[in-house]
């Protein structure tokens, strides 16, 4: 579905005006979305329907920090890092988060190389950005150990109200588990990039369709998802 | 609709996708086990369905039993009623109906009445499937674990469900999390395909205000599904780590059987709300499709054409919508704030704008029709009975000062089984009857079809009205036995009994339906293509029932919308979809 024909708008066709024409236009013939493939429109709404999990995990970890009778630990203190004789808050988050956002930047840069027909490239970025996200996650089970080596646990923590631990594991695992599955397909992608599966159109093992260079901005549309996502983690739980 | 087809020539554009590439199977496994094929997935969803289905019915007539009977079978104690309830509730909801309607009519129907080869991503369409299999499978499991499946009720509602004294708190709720889990990840995968296929996968022509309405109401319940399950998955994970770890999500301080619990802090309410946010579009994921389908009978066995094609449409996804707006009116006795009750009550009656104007559409698509009672209509006029039955208790529960005397009462018991369960189910069997000769090639017996209906009906009737009463005489929900309870009349008692006995008949009347669709396989009536004169294009495909790729060679280009039902002038009473208009010459 590379080249797809650009949708003719027919010769002829008496357009209703005002809303009667936004109506006939969004249900007109074959597709809603003109010049969207199949596989696009698929991630879009899987991805609105994710944001809805994510929605539901965060509302929910606002009302247990509501719900709890004991003191919320203050998280500038507890995401705090002695580097150099020096303490300071936040810093890891600080440098997760910037290596997050720094990802996206080059899945970006894939996807246009990607649309340029430049395999290697395109790979080498994808690998780049399953480094960083990669790391990401690393750098994450370095806070879950310390957390859990300073007496942190989902049942209950040193500081205060034990929903902090529960909400901090529940949610950043279940982003954590999102970035490395994006990972795991960000790699698989390069490799077919890689192989030159894109420009041969060879088919997908499982699914036996012909494969294409859209499917970097497909994977890139999930991976700038969970980017988003962790903004919003980032902001709720770690700066409230 | 009929006197704009002069312009519709011109008006069709090229296509926009190139055709289909399928799969094509090459062994007997991956043509008829693990297929790709809409067609096959639609039929292994229908087959589970029905069979967990069975399951429920017998749980149903076990709690029959000892409400009518009380200590008639020694093994039904209090801990096996709630067993059964629990089951029972959650299996029809979910795994019966939403699995039907969606995994069952929704794979079947989406491509062929849109003139698509098959869904967009046929092979996630099949894990679709295997997953939901598997979900049925660990749900079956918890009558074997030790301690037996959970008797929460089908709302889990915490703390109960996890402490000591509820039934299945050793494994069954755990395996009843998972498989709601596993649920709910299976038909995400179906639901995506479902919704893309009918927004990006249509043939030429099949604009969205063509579309039949069963697509509509199967599309509208899709993404209802899509946006209201993750509700009912964070809740889950939220309570089994709850339960298997220890948190403390849903868990206030709690003493339980003399023992303060090391659990504190959590909300309950949070629970509820994310339940019912899941749990009210849950109640139209199964009755839009149920709308839908009724529509394309009504309009096909009165010939005439809809009445209110565009209203029709506007409705389903207004109340679509709505539905996200109401869910709280199931916490009216939560103790929320007054001003919360004001707000949701409003809402809730505000639905019943939407879904009044498709009642009233259904009858004036009757009015003056020519009407054949045929098994599908029977059961379509039933689904509008029934449906506005239960649709006016509805009024009575969605106000705050009559649902908390009612709350919790046998009226709620019979509120909801009469608008969400009897109705989509005679919405279901409407369908089966309808679209049996088009998956067989087979027409399924009308004599066994009649008695069928006939006893289902009235028998559905004989039961749930009867069970207003009781309800209203002060029989509360979910009570094993009554005991001492001196405000129940003892006439309560008679009722119920009666009641039992009718739910048995009327569940045998179902075996006659097993029967008949197993014996229609070879022995019913052929059926050719189009037995019942239908518009729609899945009774315009080349073979019956339809081959792999749906259309042979070239696809049809739909022409008109579906409901050109006696046209004044035309040869015959119904033009198909794909019948190009003659040109005038004037
Ligand atoms: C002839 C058919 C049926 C009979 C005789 C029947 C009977 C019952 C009975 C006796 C209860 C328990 C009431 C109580 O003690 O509170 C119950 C609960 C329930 N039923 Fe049915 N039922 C039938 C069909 C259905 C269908 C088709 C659905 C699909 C929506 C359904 C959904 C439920 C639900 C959600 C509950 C509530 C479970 C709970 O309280 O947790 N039932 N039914
Ligand atoms: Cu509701």
């Amino acid at each position: 579905m590379v080249d797809l024909p650009r949708t003719d708008p027919g010769a002829g066709i008496s357009r209703p005006a005002g809303w009667e024409g936004i109506v006939a236009d969004w249900s007109s013939d074959q597709r809603a979305f003109k010049n969207v493939s199949w596989g696009k429109a698929m991630m879009w709404i899987f991805l609105l329907s994710d944001t809805f999990i994510f929605s539901c995990f965060l509302l929910s970890y606002m009302t247990v920090r509501m719900s709890t009778v004991e003191p919320w630990p203050n998280p500038s203190e507890v995401f705090a890092l002695n580097i150099g004789g020096r303490h300071i808050p936040l810093i890891l988050i600080a440098i997760m988060t910037f290596i997050l956002i720094s990802s996206s930047g080059t899945m970006a840069m894939a996807v246009n190389f990607g649309y340029r027909r430049d395999r290697l490239r395109t790979a080498i970025l994808m690998l780049a950005t399953a480094l960083l996200g990669a790391t990401f996650v690393g750098m994450q089970a370095f806070e879950w150990s310390k957390l859990i080596a300073e007496g942190v646990r989902p049942w209950g923590n040193p500081w205060g109200a034990a929903q902090f631990g529960s909400s901090f594991f529940m949610i950043t695992g279940f982003h954590g588990t999102h970035v490395s599955i994006g990972v795991i397909f960000l790699i698989i992608m390069a490799r077919k990039a890689w192989r030159g599966d894109f420009d041969r159109e060879r088919r997908g093992f499982f699914t036996s369709r012909k494969g294409n260079y859209e499917v970097v901005e497909i994977t890139g549309l999930y991976w700038h998802f969970v980017d988003l996502v962790w903004v919003f983690i980032f902001a709720l739980f770690y700066l409230w | 609709m009929t006197d704009d087809t002069s312009n519709v020539i011109q008006s069709l554009s090229v296509a926009e996708v190139a055709d289909v590439e399928l799969y094509h199977p090459k062994s007997w496994i991956t043509k008829y086990v693990f297929s790709q094929d809409a067609k096959i997935i639609a039929i292994q969803y229908s087959i589970t369905a029905l069979s967990i289905g069975l399951v429920a019915l017998v749980m149903s007539w076990l709690m029959r039993l000892q409400l009518g009977f009380p200590g008639l079978l020694s093994f039904i104690d209090a801990d096996s009623y709630y067993q059964f309830m629990t089951m029972h509730g959650m299996i029809m909801v979910i795994y019966l109906l939403t699995a039907l309607f969606l995994g069952g009519f929704g794979n079947y129907l989406i491509p062929l009445m849109l003139g698509a080869r098959d869904m967009v991503f046929p092979y996630v369409n099949m894990l679709s499937y295997w997953v939901y299999l598997l979900a049925v499978l660990v749900l079956v499991a918890s009558f074997f674990v030790p301690g037996g499946p959970t008797g929460a009720g089908w709302t889990l509602y915490p703390p109960q469900a996890i402490l000591a004294t509820t039934p299945g708190k050793q494994w069954g709720i755990i395996v009843m999390l998972v498989s709601l889990m596993l649920f709910i990840v299976g038909f995400t995968m179906g639901g995506l395909n479902y919704v893309v296929t009918v927004l990006q996968g249509r043939t030429r022509g099949m604009t969205l205000l063509r579309m039949p309405l069963t697509v509509w109401g199967i599309f509208t319940a899709t993404v209802l599904a899509l946006l209201a399950f993750p509700a009912l998955f964070v809740g889950s994970v939220m309570m089994l780590l709850d339960r298997v770890i220890g948190t403390s999500f849903f868990m206030p301080a709690i003493v339980s059987m003399g023992e303060q619990l090391p659990y504190g802090g959590g909300s309950p309410i949070l629970f509820q709300h994310l339940f019912w946010f899941f749990g009210h579009p849950e109640v139209y994921i199964v009755a839009l499709p149920a709308f839908g389908i009724i529509s394309d009978l009504i309009s096909t066995h009165a010939r005439k054409n809809i009445f209110g094609y565009r209203m029709m449409v506007w409705a389903l996804v207004a109340i679509g919508a709505l539905s996200f707006l109401v869910w709280a009116h199931h916490m009216y006795v939560s103790g929320m704030h007054p001003a919360f009750g004001y707000f949701f009550a409003t809402t809730t009656l505000i639905i019943a704008i939407p879904t009044a104007i498709k009642v009233y559409n259904w009858v004036l698509t009757l009015w003056r029709g020519d009407i054949h009672l045929t098994v599908p209509m029977l059961y379509a006029l039933a689904f509008i009975v029934t449906f506005v039955n239960g649709g006016l208790t509805g009024l009575f529960l969605g106000n705050v000062v009559v649902d908390v005397p009612l709350s919790d009462t046998m009226f709620v018991v019979a509120h909801f089984h009469m608008v969400m369960g009897i109705a989509p189910i005679f919405a279901i069997f409407g369908g089966i009857y309808h679209w049996y000769p088009k998956v067989t090639g087979r027409l399924l017996s009308d004599t066994l079809g009649k008695l069928h209906f006939w006893v289902t009906f009235l028998g559905a009737y004989a039961i749930f009205f009867p069970l207003h009463y009781v309800g209203l005489m002060g029989v509360p929900r979910r009570y094993y036995e009554m005991g001492e309870m001196a405000f129940v009349p003892p006439s309560t008692a008679t009722l119920n009994a009666f009641i039992t006995v009718v739910a048995l008949i009327v569940g045998a009347a179902q075996l006659v339906f097993v029967f008949n669709l197993v014996r229609s396989l070879r022995r019913g009536r052929p059926a050719g293509g189009n037995p019942w004169g239908a518009t729609t294009l899945e009774w315009q495909t080349p073979q019956t029932p339809p081959g792999h790729g749906n259309w042979g060679k070239t696809l049809p280009v739909a022409y008109r919308w579906a409901y050109d039902y006696s046209v004044p002038g035309a040869a015959q009473d119904f033009l198909p979809q794909n019948q190009p208009p003659v040109p005038r010459t004037a």
